[in-house]
Protein backbone atom coordinates (compact mmCIF):
# COMPACT_ATOMS: atom_id res chain seq x y z
CA UNK A 1 0.00 0.00 0.00
CA UNK A 2 1.38 3.42 -0.66
CA UNK A 3 0.74 6.37 1.26
CA UNK A 4 1.67 9.47 0.20
CA UNK A 5 0.41 13.35 1.45
CA UNK A 6 0.51 15.68 -1.99
CA UNK A 7 1.56 19.37 -1.15
CA UNK A 8 -0.52 21.48 -2.44
CA UNK A 9 -0.44 25.41 -3.44
CA UNK A 10 -1.52 28.04 -0.55
CA UNK A 11 -4.96 27.93 -1.30
CA UNK A 12 -5.74 23.97 -1.56
CA UNK A 13 -6.04 21.75 0.85
CA UNK A 14 -3.41 18.61 1.06
CA UNK A 15 -5.02 15.05 0.38
CA UNK A 16 -3.84 12.08 1.38
CA UNK A 17 -3.57 9.01 -0.85
CA UNK A 18 -3.96 6.04 0.45
CA UNK A 19 -3.77 2.60 -2.19
CA UNK A 20 -5.56 3.80 -5.21
CA UNK A 21 -8.02 6.18 -3.11
CA UNK A 22 -7.92 9.31 -1.14
CA UNK A 23 -10.99 8.47 1.38
CA UNK A 24 -11.16 11.98 2.71
CA UNK A 25 -13.44 14.41 1.24
CA UNK A 26 -11.49 17.74 0.31
CA UNK A 27 -13.89 20.15 1.66
CA UNK A 28 -16.16 20.20 4.50
CA UNK A 29 -19.41 20.69 2.64
CA UNK A 30 -20.86 17.50 1.40
CA UNK A 31 -21.32 17.04 -2.35
CA UNK A 32 -24.39 17.55 -3.85
CA UNK A 33 -24.87 15.24 -7.17
CA UNK A 34 -27.40 18.01 -8.71
CA UNK A 35 -24.17 20.46 -8.96
CA UNK A 36 -22.00 17.52 -10.01
CA UNK A 37 -24.15 16.56 -12.63
CA UNK A 38 -23.93 19.82 -14.52
CA UNK A 39 -19.78 19.65 -13.54
CA UNK A 40 -19.57 16.37 -15.70
CA UNK A 41 -22.10 16.75 -18.09
CA UNK A 42 -21.15 20.01 -19.14
CA UNK A 43 -18.84 20.36 -21.91
CA UNK A 44 -17.02 23.89 -20.51
CA UNK A 45 -16.84 23.07 -17.27
CA UNK A 46 -15.54 19.29 -16.62
CA UNK A 47 -14.63 18.26 -20.02
CA UNK A 48 -16.01 14.84 -19.14
CA UNK A 49 -18.21 14.51 -21.88
CA UNK A 50 -15.08 14.78 -24.56
CA UNK A 51 -14.38 11.50 -23.51
CA UNK A 52 -16.41 9.23 -21.94
CA UNK A 53 -20.10 8.65 -22.81
CA UNK A 54 -22.47 8.46 -19.49
CA UNK A 55 -26.83 8.38 -19.26
CA UNK A 56 -26.47 11.85 -20.98
CA UNK A 57 -29.55 11.68 -23.48
CA UNK A 58 -28.43 15.47 -24.21
CA UNK A 59 -25.30 14.11 -26.04
CA UNK A 60 -25.10 14.04 -29.89
CA UNK A 61 -22.96 10.93 -29.94
CA UNK A 62 -21.10 9.70 -27.42
CA UNK A 63 -17.59 9.69 -26.97
CA UNK A 64 -15.64 6.25 -27.45
CA UNK A 65 -11.97 7.48 -25.36
CA UNK A 66 -12.98 6.82 -22.03
CA UNK A 67 -14.94 4.16 -20.35
CA UNK A 68 -18.65 4.10 -20.07
CA UNK A 69 -19.56 6.11 -16.48
CA UNK A 70 -22.42 4.47 -16.39
CA UNK A 71 -22.01 1.80 -13.10
CA UNK A 72 -18.95 3.35 -12.23
CA UNK A 73 -20.15 3.68 -8.63
CA UNK A 74 -20.83 -0.42 -8.87
CA UNK A 75 -17.00 -0.35 -10.00
CA UNK A 76 -15.28 1.82 -7.77
CA UNK A 77 -15.26 3.68 -4.70
CA UNK A 78 -16.32 7.15 -3.91
CA UNK A 79 -12.39 7.06 -2.80
CA UNK A 80 -11.26 5.81 -5.87
CA UNK A 81 -13.22 7.83 -7.85
CA UNK A 82 -11.57 10.75 -6.40
CA UNK A 83 -8.19 10.07 -6.65
CA UNK A 84 -9.42 9.91 -10.13
CA UNK A 85 -10.20 13.12 -10.67
CA UNK A 86 -7.43 14.34 -8.43
CA UNK A 87 -5.03 12.67 -10.28
CA UNK A 88 -5.32 9.73 -12.24
CA UNK A 89 -1.89 9.65 -12.83
CA UNK A 90 -1.69 8.08 -9.56
CA UNK A 91 -3.13 5.33 -10.73
CA UNK A 92 -1.96 5.12 -15.05
CA UNK A 93 1.23 7.64 -15.46
CA UNK A 94 0.61 7.33 -19.09
CA UNK A 95 -3.46 7.83 -18.82
CA UNK A 96 -4.98 10.29 -20.85
CA UNK A 97 -7.10 11.68 -18.84
CA UNK A 98 -6.52 15.48 -17.28
CA UNK A 99 -5.90 15.74 -12.96
CA UNK A 100 -8.34 18.15 -12.43
CA UNK A 101 -7.05 18.96 -9.11
CA UNK A 102 -3.23 19.11 -9.83
CA UNK A 103 -0.79 21.31 -11.53
CA UNK A 104 1.81 19.29 -10.85
CA UNK A 105 3.92 19.00 -13.84
CA UNK A 106 1.78 20.80 -15.88
CA UNK A 107 3.94 23.06 -18.71
CA UNK A 108 2.57 25.88 -21.75
CA UNK A 109 -0.42 26.70 -19.46
CA UNK A 110 -2.84 28.96 -20.94
CA UNK A 111 -2.74 32.28 -19.44
CA UNK A 112 -6.32 32.40 -18.65
CA UNK A 113 -5.91 28.98 -16.62
CA UNK A 114 -2.36 29.81 -15.18
CA UNK A 115 -2.17 29.20 -11.36
CA UNK A 116 -5.67 27.44 -10.78
CA UNK A 117 -6.67 23.66 -11.20
CA UNK A 118 -9.11 22.77 -13.47
CA UNK A 119 -11.75 21.62 -10.72
CA UNK A 120 -12.07 23.25 -7.62
CA UNK A 121 -12.07 20.99 -4.54
CA UNK A 122 -15.49 21.82 -4.42
CA UNK A 123 -16.39 21.00 -7.91
CA UNK A 124 -14.22 17.46 -7.39
CA UNK A 125 -16.54 16.75 -4.45
CA UNK A 126 -19.64 17.47 -6.36
CA UNK A 127 -18.73 15.05 -9.03
CA UNK A 128 -17.82 12.70 -6.94
CA UNK A 129 -21.39 12.96 -5.42
CA UNK A 130 -23.05 12.59 -8.97
CA UNK A 131 -21.02 9.29 -9.98
CA UNK A 132 -22.01 7.38 -6.78
CA UNK A 133 -25.22 7.64 -8.15
CA UNK A 134 -24.15 6.26 -11.39
CA UNK A 135 -25.36 2.35 -10.58
CA UNK A 136 -26.34 0.03 -12.74
CA UNK A 137 -27.53 -3.20 -9.85
CA UNK B 1 -23.22 -7.01 -26.58
CA UNK B 2 -24.92 -4.01 -25.27
CA UNK B 3 -23.59 -0.40 -27.21
CA UNK B 4 -21.19 0.29 -24.29
CA UNK B 5 -19.63 -2.98 -24.18
CA UNK B 6 -18.98 -3.05 -27.37
CA UNK B 7 -17.78 0.57 -27.75
CA UNK B 8 -15.26 -0.52 -24.61
CA UNK B 9 -14.17 -3.85 -26.98
CA UNK B 10 -13.63 -1.57 -29.99
CA UNK B 11 -11.70 1.04 -27.97
CA UNK B 12 -9.32 -1.99 -26.83
CA UNK B 13 -8.86 -3.00 -29.76
CA UNK B 14 -8.02 0.54 -31.46
CA UNK B 15 -5.66 0.98 -28.62
CA UNK B 16 -3.78 -1.99 -28.99
CA UNK B 17 -3.01 -0.69 -33.00
CA UNK B 18 0.32 0.64 -33.00
CA UNK B 19 0.48 4.17 -34.64
CA UNK B 20 3.03 3.04 -37.27
CA UNK B 21 0.19 0.19 -38.32
CA UNK B 22 -2.30 3.04 -38.94
CA UNK B 23 -2.34 4.16 -42.69
CA UNK B 24 -2.33 7.27 -43.71
CA UNK B 25 -5.73 9.14 -43.66
CA UNK B 26 -6.70 12.92 -44.76
CA UNK B 27 -8.98 14.51 -42.60
CA UNK B 28 -11.35 14.49 -46.10
CA UNK B 29 -11.93 10.62 -44.83
CA UNK B 30 -13.00 11.09 -41.54
CA UNK B 31 -15.62 13.62 -42.24
CA UNK B 32 -19.20 13.06 -43.47
CA UNK B 33 -20.37 12.25 -46.72
CA UNK B 34 -22.04 15.68 -47.40
CA UNK B 35 -18.20 17.37 -46.14
CA UNK B 36 -16.56 15.41 -48.80
CA UNK B 37 -19.55 15.98 -51.50
CA UNK B 38 -18.90 19.79 -51.16
CA UNK B 39 -15.17 19.40 -51.29
CA UNK B 40 -15.20 16.93 -54.22
CA UNK B 41 -17.37 19.78 -56.07
CA UNK B 42 -16.09 22.85 -56.71
CA UNK B 43 -19.29 24.20 -57.61
CA UNK B 44 -20.19 23.26 -54.42
CA UNK B 45 -17.28 24.29 -52.72
CA UNK B 46 -17.99 28.04 -50.32
CA UNK B 47 -13.37 28.04 -50.60
CA UNK B 48 -14.11 28.88 -54.03
CA UNK B 49 -15.44 32.46 -53.35
CA UNK B 50 -12.04 33.16 -51.80
CA UNK B 51 -10.46 31.53 -54.69
CA UNK B 52 -11.95 33.67 -57.45
CA UNK B 53 -10.53 36.89 -54.80
CA UNK B 54 -7.21 35.54 -54.58
CA UNK B 55 -7.02 34.94 -58.73
CA UNK B 56 -7.83 38.47 -58.70
CA UNK B 57 -5.28 39.73 -56.37
CA UNK B 58 -2.91 37.74 -57.74
CA UNK B 59 -3.24 40.10 -60.97
CA UNK B 60 -3.22 43.30 -58.83
CA UNK B 61 -0.50 45.42 -59.08
CA UNK B 62 -0.17 46.85 -55.01
CA UNK B 63 2.54 48.78 -53.01
CA UNK B 64 5.09 50.90 -53.63
CA UNK B 65 6.54 48.69 -56.39
CA UNK B 66 3.69 48.81 -58.39
CA UNK B 67 4.19 45.29 -58.73
CA UNK B 68 1.91 42.02 -59.22
CA UNK B 69 2.29 38.97 -57.77
CA UNK B 70 1.70 37.84 -61.88
CA UNK B 71 4.78 40.42 -62.57
CA UNK B 72 7.44 38.22 -60.81
CA UNK B 73 5.56 34.88 -61.21
CA UNK B 74 3.59 34.89 -64.35
CA UNK B 75 0.44 33.24 -64.73
CA UNK B 76 -0.76 31.75 -61.46
CA UNK B 77 -0.45 28.06 -62.85
CA UNK B 78 2.91 28.48 -62.28
CA UNK B 79 2.79 28.20 -58.73
CA UNK B 80 2.33 24.02 -59.39
CA UNK B 81 4.05 22.26 -56.89
CA UNK B 82 4.73 24.91 -54.44
CA UNK B 83 2.17 24.49 -52.12
CA UNK B 84 2.83 20.58 -51.98
CA UNK B 85 6.77 21.55 -50.81
CA UNK B 86 5.95 24.18 -48.48
CA UNK B 87 6.93 25.05 -45.47
CA UNK B 88 10.72 24.97 -46.05
CA UNK B 89 13.91 25.47 -43.90
CA UNK B 90 14.97 28.89 -45.56
CA UNK B 91 18.98 28.95 -44.94
CA UNK B 92 19.42 32.25 -45.36
CA UNK B 93 16.84 33.30 -42.39
CA UNK B 94 17.96 30.52 -40.63
CA UNK B 95 14.42 29.50 -39.81
CA UNK B 96 11.17 27.58 -41.43
CA UNK B 97 8.87 29.95 -43.63
CA UNK B 98 5.77 28.81 -44.05
CA UNK B 99 4.22 29.52 -47.27
CA UNK B 100 1.56 31.91 -45.53
CA UNK B 101 4.84 33.72 -44.27
CA UNK B 102 5.94 33.59 -47.73
CA UNK B 103 3.36 35.30 -49.29
CA UNK B 104 3.34 38.17 -46.76
CA UNK B 105 7.48 38.35 -47.35
CA UNK B 106 6.52 38.78 -51.23
CA UNK B 107 4.38 41.46 -50.38
CA UNK B 108 6.75 43.47 -47.96
CA UNK B 109 10.29 42.76 -49.72
CA UNK B 110 9.20 42.96 -53.21
CA UNK B 111 5.92 44.76 -53.55
CA UNK B 112 6.07 47.27 -51.11
CA UNK B 113 3.00 46.79 -49.79
CA UNK B 114 1.86 46.51 -46.13
CA UNK B 115 1.40 42.25 -45.48
CA UNK B 116 -2.09 41.25 -45.34
CA UNK B 117 -3.69 40.74 -42.25
CA UNK B 118 -3.91 37.11 -40.52
CA UNK B 119 -7.29 35.42 -41.43
CA UNK B 120 -8.27 38.30 -43.44
CA UNK B 121 -10.60 37.76 -46.97
CA UNK B 122 -7.31 38.44 -48.87
CA UNK B 123 -4.74 36.85 -47.59
CA UNK B 124 -6.66 33.16 -47.68
CA UNK B 125 -7.62 34.09 -50.69
CA UNK B 126 -4.09 33.99 -51.92
CA UNK B 127 -3.14 31.24 -49.67
CA UNK B 128 -6.16 29.02 -51.04
CA UNK B 129 -5.79 29.42 -55.48
CA UNK B 130 -1.50 29.31 -54.72
CA UNK B 131 -2.29 25.86 -52.65
CA UNK B 132 -5.51 24.76 -55.46
CA UNK B 133 -2.13 24.79 -58.26
CA UNK B 134 -0.97 21.95 -55.90
CA UNK B 135 -4.27 20.03 -55.49
CA UNK B 136 -3.57 15.64 -56.38
CA UNK B 137 0.04 16.38 -55.76
CA UNK B 138 1.61 14.40 -52.73
CA UNK B 139 2.93 16.34 -50.12
CA UNK B 140 6.51 16.29 -50.37
CA UNK B 141 8.66 18.65 -48.15
CA UNK B 142 12.21 18.36 -47.54
CA UNK B 143 12.83 17.24 -44.09
CA UNK B 144 16.97 16.57 -44.46
CA UNK B 145 19.94 18.48 -44.50
CA UNK B 146 19.09 22.17 -42.22
CA UNK B 147 15.89 20.94 -42.18
CA UNK B 148 16.18 18.14 -39.75
CA UNK B 149 16.83 19.57 -36.70
CA UNK B 150 13.12 22.26 -37.26
CA UNK B 151 11.48 18.91 -38.30
CA UNK B 152 13.02 17.33 -34.43
CA UNK B 153 11.81 20.03 -33.11
CA UNK B 154 8.52 20.37 -34.32
CA UNK B 155 8.27 16.94 -33.34
CA UNK B 156 9.42 17.24 -29.99
CA UNK B 157 6.16 20.07 -29.77
CA UNK B 158 4.22 17.15 -31.26
CA UNK B 159 4.65 14.91 -28.59
CA UNK B 160 4.41 17.41 -25.44
CA UNK B 161 1.66 17.27 -23.13
CA UNK B 162 0.76 20.55 -22.39
CA UNK B 163 -2.15 23.00 -21.50
CA UNK B 164 -4.11 22.63 -18.10
CA UNK B 165 -5.59 19.15 -20.09
CA UNK B 166 -2.00 17.74 -20.54
CA UNK B 167 -2.61 16.56 -23.73
CA UNK B 168 -0.14 15.93 -26.90
CA UNK B 169 -1.24 16.51 -30.25
CA UNK B 170 -0.01 12.79 -30.34
CA UNK B 171 -2.03 11.47 -27.93
CA UNK B 172 -5.31 12.56 -29.84
CA UNK B 173 -3.78 12.43 -33.64
CA UNK B 174 -1.78 8.90 -32.78
CA UNK B 175 -3.35 7.86 -29.95
CA UNK B 176 -6.90 8.12 -30.22
CA UNK B 177 -6.86 9.32 -33.93
CA UNK B 178 -10.74 7.68 -35.60
CA UNK B 179 -12.19 7.89 -32.00
CA UNK B 180 -15.12 10.05 -31.21
CA UNK B 181 -14.03 13.04 -29.38
CA UNK B 182 -17.29 14.41 -28.03
CA UNK B 183 -19.38 12.94 -31.02
CA UNK B 184 -16.94 14.54 -33.57
CA UNK B 185 -14.28 11.65 -35.09
CA UNK B 186 -10.77 12.70 -33.95
CA UNK B 187 -9.14 13.16 -37.77
CA UNK B 188 -4.99 12.11 -37.66
CA UNK B 189 -4.52 15.74 -38.18
CA UNK B 190 -3.15 16.24 -41.56
CA UNK B 191 -2.40 19.81 -43.03
CA UNK B 192 -2.86 19.37 -46.56
CA UNK B 193 -6.28 20.51 -46.74
CA UNK B 194 -5.41 24.13 -45.83
CA UNK B 195 -6.60 26.35 -45.93
CA UNK B 196 -10.32 25.04 -45.42
CA UNK B 197 -13.71 26.44 -45.38
CA UNK B 198 -14.63 24.93 -42.11
CA UNK B 199 -18.87 24.75 -41.69
CA UNK B 200 -18.30 25.25 -37.78
CA UNK B 201 -16.84 28.07 -38.68
CA UNK B 202 -18.79 29.26 -41.20
CA UNK B 203 -15.79 30.66 -43.05
CA UNK B 204 -12.57 30.01 -44.16
CA UNK B 205 -9.49 29.75 -42.11
CA UNK B 206 -5.42 29.28 -42.34
CA UNK B 207 -3.81 26.08 -40.49
CA UNK B 208 -2.59 28.69 -37.56
CA UNK B 209 -6.62 29.40 -36.82
CA UNK B 210 -6.88 24.94 -36.88
CA UNK B 211 -3.80 24.85 -34.45
CA UNK B 212 -4.78 27.53 -32.17
CA UNK B 213 -8.19 26.08 -31.93
CA UNK B 214 -6.75 22.88 -30.84
CA UNK B 215 -4.29 24.52 -28.35
CA UNK B 216 -6.76 26.36 -26.53
CA UNK B 217 -9.03 23.52 -26.52
CA UNK B 218 -6.23 21.92 -24.05
CA UNK B 219 -6.33 25.00 -22.52
CA UNK B 220 -2.78 26.02 -23.49
CA UNK B 221 -0.95 29.04 -24.69
CA UNK B 222 -1.21 28.96 -28.81
CA UNK B 223 1.71 29.62 -30.75
CA UNK B 224 2.48 33.44 -32.28
CA UNK B 225 1.83 33.84 -35.70
CA UNK B 226 6.02 34.92 -36.09
CA UNK B 227 7.27 32.20 -33.25
CA UNK B 228 9.74 30.25 -35.11
CA UNK B 229 8.46 27.21 -33.43
CA UNK B 230 4.89 27.49 -35.83
CA UNK B 231 7.38 27.02 -38.52
CA UNK B 232 8.83 23.99 -36.69
CA UNK B 233 5.26 22.46 -36.15
CA UNK B 234 3.86 22.92 -39.49
CA UNK B 235 7.12 21.51 -41.29
CA UNK B 236 6.74 18.38 -39.03
CA UNK B 237 3.15 18.38 -39.86
CA UNK B 238 3.77 18.06 -43.28
CA UNK B 239 6.66 15.65 -43.02
CA UNK B 240 4.28 13.12 -41.44
CA UNK B 241 1.54 13.72 -44.07
CA UNK B 242 3.91 12.87 -46.64
CA UNK B 243 2.65 11.06 -49.67
CA UNK B 244 -1.20 12.56 -49.00
CA UNK B 245 -2.79 14.31 -51.94
CA UNK B 246 -2.69 18.41 -51.87
CA UNK B 247 -6.47 18.90 -51.24
CA UNK B 248 -6.41 22.58 -50.94
CA UNK B 249 -8.89 23.99 -50.53
CA UNK B 250 -10.35 21.43 -48.02
CA UNK B 251 -14.21 21.11 -46.51
CA UNK B 252 -14.17 20.36 -42.80
CA UNK B 253 -17.03 19.89 -40.63
C1 LIG C 1 -8.99 13.18 -22.46
C2 LIG C 1 -9.82 12.10 -22.03
C3 LIG C 1 -10.54 12.13 -20.68
C4 LIG C 1 -11.19 13.17 -20.06
C5 LIG C 1 -11.35 14.60 -20.54
C6 LIG C 1 -11.73 12.62 -18.83
N1 LIG C 1 -11.41 11.31 -18.72
FE1 LIG C 1 -11.96 10.03 -17.19
N2 LIG C 1 -10.86 8.53 -18.04
C7 LIG C 1 -10.23 8.59 -19.26
C8 LIG C 1 -9.64 7.29 -19.56
C9 LIG C 1 -8.87 6.94 -20.83
C10 LIG C 1 -9.93 6.45 -18.45
C11 LIG C 1 -9.53 4.97 -18.27
C12 LIG C 1 -8.44 4.80 -17.26
C13 LIG C 1 -7.12 5.36 -17.73
O1 LIG C 1 -6.73 5.17 -18.89
O2 LIG C 1 -6.48 6.04 -16.93
C14 LIG C 1 -10.70 7.26 -17.52
C15 LIG C 1 -11.19 6.81 -16.31
C16 LIG C 1 -12.11 7.48 -15.50
C17 LIG C 1 -12.77 6.93 -14.34
C18 LIG C 1 -12.62 5.50 -13.85
C19 LIG C 1 -13.68 4.72 -14.61
C20 LIG C 1 -13.70 3.26 -14.38
O3 LIG C 1 -14.71 2.66 -14.72
O4 LIG C 1 -12.68 2.72 -13.94
C21 LIG C 1 -13.61 7.89 -13.84
C22 LIG C 1 -14.52 7.80 -12.64
C23 LIG C 1 -13.46 9.05 -14.71
N3 LIG C 1 -12.54 8.77 -15.69
C24 LIG C 1 -14.17 10.23 -14.55
C25 LIG C 1 -13.95 11.39 -15.31
C26 LIG C 1 -14.56 12.67 -15.02
C27 LIG C 1 -15.60 12.91 -13.94
C28 LIG C 1 -14.03 13.57 -15.91
C29 LIG C 1 -14.21 15.07 -15.97
C30 LIG C 1 -14.14 15.83 -14.74
C31 LIG C 1 -13.15 12.82 -16.79
N4 LIG C 1 -13.11 11.53 -16.39
C32 LIG C 1 -12.46 13.37 -17.88
C33 LIG C 1 -10.18 9.70 -20.11
C34 LIG C 1 -10.69 10.97 -19.83
C1 LIG D 1 -8.03 16.64 -27.32
C2 LIG D 1 -7.79 16.24 -28.67
C3 LIG D 1 -6.86 17.04 -29.57
C4 LIG D 1 -5.60 17.54 -29.31
C5 LIG D 1 -4.79 17.43 -28.04
C6 LIG D 1 -5.15 18.17 -30.52
N1 LIG D 1 -6.12 18.08 -31.49
FE1 LIG D 1 -5.91 18.59 -33.46
N2 LIG D 1 -7.88 18.10 -33.78
C7 LIG D 1 -8.73 17.48 -32.87
C8 LIG D 1 -10.03 17.29 -33.46
C9 LIG D 1 -11.26 16.66 -32.80
C10 LIG D 1 -9.94 17.81 -34.79
C11 LIG D 1 -11.05 17.88 -35.84
C12 LIG D 1 -11.70 19.21 -35.81
C13 LIG D 1 -12.69 19.37 -34.73
O1 LIG D 1 -13.65 18.62 -34.69
O2 LIG D 1 -12.51 20.29 -33.92
C14 LIG D 1 -8.56 18.29 -34.95
C15 LIG D 1 -8.03 18.83 -36.15
C16 LIG D 1 -6.69 19.05 -36.38
C17 LIG D 1 -6.10 19.37 -37.67
C18 LIG D 1 -6.89 19.50 -38.98
C19 LIG D 1 -7.07 18.20 -39.68
C20 LIG D 1 -7.95 18.34 -40.90
O3 LIG D 1 -8.07 17.34 -41.63
O4 LIG D 1 -8.51 19.39 -41.14
C21 LIG D 1 -4.77 19.53 -37.49
C22 LIG D 1 -3.74 19.89 -38.55
C23 LIG D 1 -4.50 19.32 -36.08
N3 LIG D 1 -5.69 19.02 -35.43
C24 LIG D 1 -3.25 19.42 -35.48
C25 LIG D 1 -3.05 19.39 -34.09
C26 LIG D 1 -1.81 19.74 -33.45
C27 LIG D 1 -0.55 20.16 -34.17
C28 LIG D 1 -2.02 19.64 -32.10
C29 LIG D 1 -1.12 20.00 -30.96
C30 LIG D 1 -0.56 21.32 -30.95
C31 LIG D 1 -3.36 19.15 -31.91
N4 LIG D 1 -3.96 19.04 -33.14
C32 LIG D 1 -3.93 18.82 -30.68
C33 LIG D 1 -8.38 17.10 -31.59
C34 LIG D 1 -7.18 17.40 -30.94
Amino acid sequence: MIAAVVALPAAAAAFQVVGDAIPAPLTDVAGDPVRGRAVVAGRQVGTCVLCHAGPFPDERLPATIAPDLRGVADRLSAGQIRLRLVDPRVVNPATVMPAYFSQAGLVRVGRAWQGRTALTAQQIEDAVAFLMTLKEE
Amino acid sequence: MSTSAWCRALVLLLAALPAAAQERRSGYDDAGPQVRAMQDDDMANPAFLWVRQGEALWERRVGEAGKSCADCHGAVSEMRGVAARFPEFDAARGRVVTLEQRVNLCRTDFQGAPALAPESDALLGIMAVVGLQSRGMPVAVEVSGAAAEAVARGEAFFRLRQGQLNLSCAQCHDQLAGQSLAGSRIPQGHPNGYPIYRLEWQGMGSLHRRLRACLVGVRAEPLGRDDALLGDLELYLAARAAGLKVETPGVRP
